[in-house]
């Protein structure tokens, strides 16, 4: 297993180079202009002196392999710095957004909080219902249970968040007045009233992606229930008297879950690339947003840092559930 | 609708007179929404409208515009003038006086060395100000002694109060930016997000593109001002979600252009909690004829050059008989209602330089068909128009935005009506605004018949708007495409007008060749085709007060003088 992890590790650095290769002349490529956000009352020849300014008119290799070495030698320094007080990276030119001119990094550090709280509350609580409504749906497979459940399922895939959100926003927020329709970035948690409205302003987001969340991973599980609940090894725990709860709990789901979890897992990048959509509705400051901020304003450091970290993810999240599927299941072996 | 927004604003003032005499911080938090989000706090480094607004709540400049156009002194005991001396009669120098006792945020006084190192700090060529344009033929600024700067110019300058002046060039401080002058300017986050200011608010904490926290500043000139004790702006979302927050959920304060069509807008202010407020500036939406062939049989670097005169549109009595199609009162009730009205000309204001020029108002399709009949072009069997078996076909290009394809749809009808063949094109903002020379689509390469987009001029001063419709202004593949003359309208006569009025001092002598080359580029020739005169549609609570929306300056200008009515 060891040998596996590390080669497939040694194998993720030619990919992950490949990979940022490619976002680069991609984005690099797409349409667009950092100049378009831009008034048109500035004249021609200032905004040619904020191109040259903010480095846009060098050639793309002389840009890629910069953009190469801030990545992955001086924000790595300037991480090594924060933590143990050294100054390796001082004076090197870290990456830097066109929009605000400030380090890339830094906004990614300052927003991936609200992502992990909005978007890791929506997905532990998407798993934490789809699980048994798809153990119980496939047991009763059929039943109204099943049909209630499978109709839900099919709103939470067919519906797209974006429209979900604002018809939350009209019931919820417009009409009823309960939950606030923008995220208060800016609200610290400090005492019950602050958490309740911590709370509060979390409900909607939360609802809208645990629903699809929900909808998507309750259909695996009850796909795999169904397929493991026809084996000769349910007849057999049957057979030798065991009860119902046991037979299901502790043989079916043990092992329906094996691919489940691997879904689960590679549903985790997703996570830390936020919602981009739902975060924008939402006006909650997460990464989505950014990057969907990034894009519009053509912010090509921005666009690019990030679609390398998402890259970076889930490469990472692809071999943690290839071994966590040899892990639980004996039969797989790697090496 | 400006001088209903003077006497609401003047019965606030008198209606409230108790809470203004309120002193500094006592009304607590207000909450401002902005549909972009803010990036940076420093306008040298962003010409962003959003980010100048919320950076003028922490820098000033030295004299500013109230919301009727007028220049007013800010920083400085009065306006420089010929009369008081402070513009030197051959106009070829600016003295400012700054007041006296002005303190930073920091508590550091505001002196005239400050003036001088922030001419000095956009004015680097390795920065890349985004306002350098305010500094053009600055030649030197100097200080004096600590309360009077003079601004040299390189020659002769009729309008000489640009430098300074509006929230694009406030004053920083230099204690705090020396460190970040030329190729260093981006590097300083720390700086760009939490400037001092002398400014009625102090950033407390920046989230990039999301949201500014601000503060009283505690050393503001007016003691009692301002009336809010912290001020939060947040940003993101649409103008749709941004005008709800404040007009149906109360969620908000105040919401910062919440362009949204009529229709929405009467069903939001149905929700009671707040108002629409709206004035206008010199937006103005308009069609550009192509006075070049765009067509695509011409090599390229030939396509939409002077070398190749429009084919079809050339002929004035064309473009005139397009524009007398297009019913603009229609389109301003469809596209923006209350913060719109129909418009002739490219410079609608301020109303010294606006042309009465109003025959384009009423919609005449009969006169237009004559016209284009008189012109040779005869309906065909299919019901276009030819001439010399060259068929009346138009290519028309915008950006991507609803009130442009619902302006484009019933453009397209009227000129279909007219027997013209119209194919529509529509192009991501992001491109058609960005400006690459690389790209077809941008907006001033051309590459179409007819395009639509807005412009305006930033101030009160025309001049700069106008004179870049001179023949070496056209954007062509020598120029890497760049330029303002989109219409490649080339013609002497304006050329020696626009000379002309670099030269010339006297406000009325400047104010009639304003106008009379405003015609000759609109009812003259009709190579710009103006359609609406956009106004900024901003709203309110109902429980913010002292609101005055000012479309000359930072929309949010008189902000020390908000208040909460309880």
């Amino acid at each position: 297993m060891l040998t596996f992890t590390l080669r497939r590790l040694m194998f993720a650095i030619p990919t992950l180079l490949f990979i940022s290769l490619l976002i680069f002349l991609l984005v690099d490529l797409a349409p667009g202009s950092p100049m378009s956000q831009i008034p048109l009352t500035v004249p021609p020849e200032v905004r040619q002196k904020i191109m040259e300014a903010m480095g846009a008119n060098e050639p793309v290799f002389v840009r890629y392999f910069l953009w190469l070495k801030q990545f992955f030698v001086v924000e790595p320094l300037v991480l090594w710095d924060h933590w143990w007080g050294t100054d390796f990276s001082a004076g090197l030119q870290r990456i830097v957004s066109w929009q605000s001119r400030s380090p890339v990094m830094d906004i990614v550090v300052q927003r991936l909080p609200q992502t992990m709280t909005v978007i890791g509350t929506s997905y532990v609580l998407g798993v934490l219902i789809a699980l048994p409504i798809g153990i119980y749906s496939a047991y009763r497979q059929y039943s109204w249970f099943d049909q209630i459940g499978t109709f839900i399922a099919m709103i939470g895939f067919s519906v797209p968040t974006f429209f979900t959100g604002l018809v939350l926003i009209l019931v919820f927020a417009v009409n009823l007045h309960w939950f606030p329709s923008i995220y208060d970035t800016s609200l610290r948690v400090t005492d019950w009233t602050s958490f309740l409205q911590q709370v509060k302003q979390m409900v909607m987001p939360v609802t809208v992606l645990a629903l699809y969340n929900a909808a998507q991973i309750s259909r695996y599980m009850r796909s795999s229930m169904l397929e493991n609940l026809g084996q000769d090894y349910v007849r057999t725990a049957r057979a030798k008297g065991l009860t119902e709860r046991v037979v299901v709990l502790k043989h079916v789901v043990r092992n329906s879950m094996i691919p489940v979890v691997t879904v689960i897992a590679l549903g985790i990048p997703g996570i830390f690339a936020g919602a981009i959509i739902t975060e924008q509705v939402f006006r909650v400051n997460g990464i989505g947003a950014l990057l969907i901020g990034a894009i519009q304003g053509s912010d090509l450091p921005t666009v690019q840092t990030l679609t390398f970290i998402f890259a970076v993810l889930i490469v990472l999240f692809n071999l943690i559930a290839d071994i966590l599927y040899g892990i639980l299941d004996p039969r797989i072996r790697y090496d | 609708m400006k001088l209903k927004t003077a006497l609401l604003g003047a019965a606030c003032a008198f209606a409230f007179a108790p809470a203004a005499m309120a002193e500094r911080g006592s009304d607590g938090n207000v909450k401002v929404l902005y549909s972009q989000a803010i990036s940076i706090m420093n306008p040298y480094l962003s010409a962003g409208t959003k980010d100048v607004e919320v950076g003028s709540l922490v820098l000033e400049p030295l004299a500013g515009f109230d919301h009727e156009g007028v220049m007013f002194p800010r920083l400085v005991t009065e306006l420089p003038s010929l009369e008081n001396g402070g513009i030197s009669a051959d106009q070829t120098s600016v003295t400012w006086k700054l007041k006296e006792g002005l303190l930073w945020s920091d508590g550091s006084p505001f002196t005239a060395d400050d003036v001088v190192f922030t001419a000095a700090y956009c004015m680097d060529p390795a920065g890349g100000c985004a306002q350098l344009a305010k500094y053009e033929g600055v030649k030197t600024v100097e200080a004096i002694d600590p309360l009077t700067v003079k601004v040299t110019f390189t020659g002769p300058k009729p309008n000489p109060l640009v430098a300074f002046v509006g929230a694009e060039s406030p004053i920083i401080q230099k204690a705090q930016f020396e460190k970040c002058l030329g190729a260093a300017a981006p590097t300083c986050t720390q700086e760009n997000f939490n400037p001092n200011g002398t400014g009625p608010f102090v950033v407390t904490d920046f989230k990039v593109n999301d949201s500014v926290e601000l503060a009283a500043n505690p050393h503001y000139r007016d003691p009692a001002k301002p009336i809010f004790a912290t001020f939060t702006v947040k940003g993101g979302g649409d103008s749709a979600s941004a005008a709800r927050a404040v007009m149906e959920t109360g969620e908000f304060d105040y919401a910062w252009n919440t362009q949204i069509n009529p229709e929405l807008q009467a069903q939001m202010a149905a929700g009671n909690k707040g108002k629409f407020v709206s004035d206008f500036g010199t937006l103005v939406e308009r069609i550009e004829m192509n006075m070049t062939d765009p067509s695509p049989d011409l090599p390229e670097g030939e396509r939409s050059t002077a070398k190749h005169p429009h084919p079809i549109l050339s002929d004035v009595n064309v473009r005139k008989a397009l524009s007398m199609a297009i019913d603009r009162n229609l389109l301003v009730a469809v596209g923006y209602g209350e913060s719109g009205r129909a418009s002739c000309n490219l410079v609608p204001a301020p109303a010294i330089y606006a042309s009465p020029n109003s025959d384009c108002k009423t919609q005449d399709m009969d006169g237009a068909k004559a016209l284009l009949d008189a012109a040779g072009w005869v309906v065909g069997a299919d019901g276009v128009r030819e001439k010399d078996g060259k068929r009346f076909k138009l290519v028309y290009q915008t950006s991507v935005n609803p009130v442009r394809q619902d302006f484009q749809a019933l453009i397209k009808g009227w000129w279909n009506e007219l027997g013209v063949e119209v194919e529509l094109k529509t192009i991501d903002p992001g491109v058609f605004f960005g400006g690459d020379p690389g790209s077809p689509d941008t907006f001033q390469k051309f590459y179409a018949d007819v395009e639509m987009y807005a412009n305006n001029f930033p101030g009160t001063d025309p001049e700069p708007y106008i004179v870049a419709y001179t023949c070496d202004k056209a954007p062509r593949p020598e120029s890497q495409w760049q330029g303002e003359n989109i219409n490649r309208f080339c013609d002497p006569a304006f050329d020696a007008l626009a000379a002309e009025l670099i030269q010339t001092k006297g406000e009325a002598e400047r104010a009639a060749l304003i106008i009379r080359m405003n015609e000759m580029l609109t009812k003259d020739t009709y190579t710009i085709v103006p359609l609406v005169d956009r106004g900024r549609l901003s709203a309110h609570s109902n429980t913010l007060g002292g609101v005055v929306l000012n479309v000359w300056d930072s929309e949010m200008g008189n902000v020390e003088n908000w208040f909460r009515i309880k």
